[in-house]
């Protein structure tokens, strides 16, 4: 246990790191196109991903760089990525909003909301079909529910008895417009009924739940039994894009900062439970705030694409 | 009294007129109210980028904000469009047409003819497309020939301010349904606009320029560029005409077939991608009514048959820019003088 602790904390500060420069580094000018950041939702593709392994596929979002570094994409290619360079994940052609890594069964962010749950149903059927015991498993936001491609990959996961898991991360927002007003439900859980599978609602600032939760769904589903919906449930710290001057929220932002932060959280209860000590963690922050710098650097010293790579890898060629 | 504004206000400036004018024009899509309902600034937003602000407030119950459900909203559009409303449904970026195509290609264009004219469909779906904010694949398309492509759409693509606003109120007035085609890096432009309501006619392109050396043919974003490239020739003793058809069904055949007869060569500058779009659309044209008149072979100046990159560096080769066409112009006047 101690050393998924571990884990856990280090992929949370990975990502919190890595979203807070991306941040400061957008401030400057010198990040290209449309960036979403996924801070204070880090326990979500945590506590999901680390039940996960090389069979295993997740789809993402727009918002999608907490799911790539959950689920073992480079950081440094990642980094590259968001800065257009040749070095990149994807080379520079896909930017922040499309990293992928297929070696690592991440499908990519997508840039369609809705866009990634039917594709989780492919993934999950193929993982049936060559009897691998992997999952798929579809992030969505609260925004994302409410598209026709959430509704019919639910239904179809239903009725072809996926290994599939839904984990709608409900930050209370889809762009400017609140949850509140546009999600016809009190719970996007409560839509499972509908689908005849289990709906769970978890506290998304807490990573223990988040874990139990997904460590049930993806039992379930490796034996044969399903698929599930996870809501999880908090706030996403910074504006839905960067540049956003988020002018339809207030306070709430700060409260979840001060207040339920998933980091903090998990740290008080580790370092109160004995199950980790302070130093340790103090260490994996050190080790990470490396990481990030080290990315950041080779990023930037990086060469661009040229001229000969912007006809490439449209057709595979025999 | 025309004086300056930025296209995005002048789209604006149509919708407004539109809907104090006409009680059955209403508008609806994401966050265009800027999530009505929910707490913080109700007009927050006005859509992604800023078009329909204000207008919540201006015209209250008439400016409707729609969940992430492109097919649920589009259609609900084409149907309140059946009831005798003219509605407004803003398909946020063109590149998410894939969502709710059905409603449209199937449903809404279809009505008039399959029930025999006895149908009127009067629905406006604005959306933005283009290349040039580093926003990629998923963000950036032309897609404009895929709607061209279907017979009973109306396809608008404004290529500044005044067009903008003449061209909306054509087409929030029209009673077919009809895609307006908004140029994301166009928003921030600005030109001369009439504070008064005004209409420009469908399937009449504009001639931007006269000439009488080469016909320069270009669509949306890409009439300024070529107006520029225009001028430059200008300098070396080249006169082109450059023609903005402005909408691209219907498309004003008639005008571009006349201009390439007196100068006898032809320019198509088109940032959609190259297979099946409006350059070899206009070119196939040409090539059939008017192979006679032609002294060069038609060059088209598009961007190369791929995705839109992401990187700086490769979107920048990937758009078409005034070089490319002033050097597709030149070869067309020197192969044969
Ligand atoms: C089909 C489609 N419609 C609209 C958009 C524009 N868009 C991008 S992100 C977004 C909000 C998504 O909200 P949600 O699913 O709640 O995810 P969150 O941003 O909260 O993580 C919207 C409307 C899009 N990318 N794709």
């Amino acid at each position: 246990m101690t050393d998924t602790l571990r884990e856990a904390y280090r992929v949370m500060r990975t990502i919190r790191a890595f979203e807070e420069r991306v941040h400061e580094e957008f401030a400057t000018g010198e990040i290209p196109g449309f960036v979403h950041l996924y801070a204070g939702e880090e326990a979500s593709a945590t506590g999901v991903c680390l039940h996960l392994d090389d069979r295993d596929a997740i789809a993402s979002t727009h918002r999608g760089h907490g799911h790539c570094i959950a689920k073992g994409v480079d950081v440094h290619a990642m980094m590259a990525e968001i800065y257009g360079r040749k070095t990149g994940a994807c080379r520079g052609k896909g930017g922040s909003m499309h990293i992928a890594d297929l070696a690592k069964g991440m499908l990519g962010a997508n840039g369609i909301v809705g866009g990634g749950p039917p594709l989780i149903c492919g993934t999950a059927l193929a993982a049936k079909q060559q009897n691998t015991g992997g999952v798929g498993v579809a992030f969505f936001g609260d925004g994302a529910s409410n598209q026709g491609t959430t509704l019919e990959a639910l239904n179809l996961a239903s009725v072809w008895n996926l290994p599939a898991i839904f984990v709608a991360e409900n930050n209370g927002y889809a762009e400017a417009t609140s949850s509140a007003w546009s999600v016809a439900s009190d719970n996007i859980a409560d839509r499972a009924a509908g689908f005849g599978m289990p709906g769970v609602i978890v506290d998304g600032f807490d990573f223990f739940a988040v874990h139990e939760a997904a460590g049930e769904a993806v039992e379930r589903a490796r034996e044969g039994g399903g698929p599930t919906l996870i809501e999880v449930k908090f706030t996403r710290y910074f504006g839905h894009f960067e540049g956003d001057q988020q002018t339809y929220r207030a306070g709430e932002v700060a409260h979840a900062r001060a207040t339920l932060d998933c980091l903090k959280r998990f740290r008080d209860r580790v370092t109160d439970s004995g199950e980790l000590d302070g130093p340790l963690l103090d260490d994996i922050d050190a080790e990470v705030a490396k990481l990030i710098e080290d990315a950041v650097s080779a990023a930037k010293a990086a060469p661009k694409p040229t001229k000969e790579d912007l006809e490439t890898d449209v057709y595979v060629s025999y | 009294m025309a004086r300056t504004i930025s296209y995005r206000e002048a789209i604006n400036e149509a919708l407004a007129q539109e809907m104090a004018r006409d009680e059955s024009v209403i508008v609806m899509g994401e966050d265009n109210a800027g999530g009505a309902g929910s707490p913080g600034e109700d007009d927050a937003w006005g859509g992604v980028l800023g078009v329909t602000k204000g207008l919540f407030h201006k015209f209250p119950g008439r400016v409707l904000d729609t969940p992430i459900s492109e097919s649920a909203f589009v259609g609900a559009a084409i149907g309140a469009a059946t009831r005798g409303q003219r509605p407004v449904a803003e398909l946020m970026f063109i590149d998410f047409m894939g969502v709710c195509f059905d409603q449209i290609f199937n449903q809404a264009v279809k009505f008039r003819y399959m029930f025999g004219g006895n149908a009127r469909t009067p629905v406006v779906i604005r959306t933005m497309y283009g290349a040039g904010l580093r926003a990629a694949a998923q963000h950036s398309q032309c897609l404009y020939p895929i709607f061209t492509h279907i017979p009973g759409l109306k396809v608008v693509v404004p290529s500044n301010p005044y067009e903008a606003k003449g061209l909306l109120i054509q087409s929030i007035r029209d009673d077919d349904p009809v895609i307006f085609c908004e140029h994301k890096a166009l928003y921030d432009t600005s030109g001369e606009v009439p504070e008064d309501s005004y209409t420009i006619p469908f399937g009449e392109a504009n001639v931007v320029r006269d000439g009488d050396d080469v016909t320069i043919v270009a669509i949306g974003r890409m009439v300024a560029m070529a107006e520029g490239a225009a001028n430059d020739l200008a300098a070396s003793g080249i006169e082109a005409e450059v023609i903005d058809p402005r909408t691209t069904s219907p498309l004003d055949t008639e005008t571009i077939l006349e201009s390439v007869e007196k100068t006898g060569r032809l320019v198509v500058v088109d940032e959609a991608s190259p297979r099946c779009n409006l350059a070899t659309d206009i070119s196939a044209l040409v090539a059939k009514e008017a192979f006679g008149s032609l002294r060069a072979p038609i060059e088209m100046v598009t961007p190369p048959h791929t995705p839109v990159p992401f990187s700086d560096a490769l979107e920048d080769l990937y758009i078409p820019d005034a070089q490319k066409v002033l050097n597709a112009a030149k070869a067309v006047v020197e192969y044969r003088r």
